[in-house]
């Protein structure tokens, strides 16, 4: 079990913030990938992963990044703070 | 080095005041506070939306790069969340340095990153429906001048 969150516009599109998701996903890609092919609201979410972010345990991180060990993945867009 | 993610407002004042009291070894403090614009008077209000947990680190982090960088005595970041009315401060930044030019590049060198690397989003909301604020390539672009 791995917990997923969303943020922004991506929370938007797939309707939670967070939730607990069961995988197998060697990478972040291979998580997106999984998530794509369930409902139409994650490929609207994933449709670029260009426009996208991923944190790992709270940690700036790549698409190609592995899963091992991880408790916690966010996706989100890039951010606007300041 | 200081860190505060906050709904509530901030006095810039108080925090000038108290920022680096009773040291000695200052010789320059610059601020940089952050406002909600409204360029087309239409703005009812802009939501700022944050990661907590990862927003704090993340800030750290930024200040800790920029004290292994130049020599500051003592660095402070407020960056509010939620609901906030054109007008309204969003952050603040202060640097304190012996010297003024490291107090300058270091508190411009928080703001770039704090815009590009710190879990916040922006979204603007108006009469006619609510807009997530699109990140700049300017923004992104400043990173590389450090």
């Amino acid at each position: 079990m791995i917990d997923v969150m969303y943020f922004a516009w991506v929370r938007e599109r797939i309707g939670v913030p967070k939730e607990q998701i069961e995988t197998g996903a060697v990478t972040v890609a291979d998580l997106v990938a999984e998530l794509r092919a369930r409902e139409d609201r994650y490929a609207a979410a994933f449709a670029d992963i260009s426009a996208l972010r991923v944190a790992l345990d709270q940690e700036l991180a790549d698409f190609d990044a592995p899963l091992a060990g991880v408790r916690e993945v966010a996706f989100f867009p890039p951010m606007t703070g300041g | 080095m200081g860190v505060r993610v906050q709904q509530a407002p901030f006095d810039i004042g108080a925090e000038l005041a108290g920022f680096a009291a009773g040291r000695t070894d200052v010789g320059a403090v610059v601020s940089f506070t952050g406002i909600v614009r409204d360029d087309t008077n239409s703005l009812r209000h802009m939501v700022i939306e944050h990661y907590p947990g990862m927003t704090e680190k993340a800030i750290a982090g930024i200040e800790a790069k920029a004290v292994a960088r130049w020599h500051l005595s003592e660095s402070l970041v407020i960056h509010r969340h939620g609901p906030l009315a054109p007008g309204e401060q969003i952050m603040m930044v202060a640097t304190a340095a012996p010297h003024r030019a490291d107090a300058f590049a270091a508190a411009e060198f928080l703001m770039d990153y704090l815009k590009s690397r710190a879990p916040f989003w922006k979204q603007e909301v108006r009469a006619d429906g609510a807009e997530w604020v699109a990140a700049r390539d300017e923004d992104e672009d400043a990173l590389k001048r450090w």
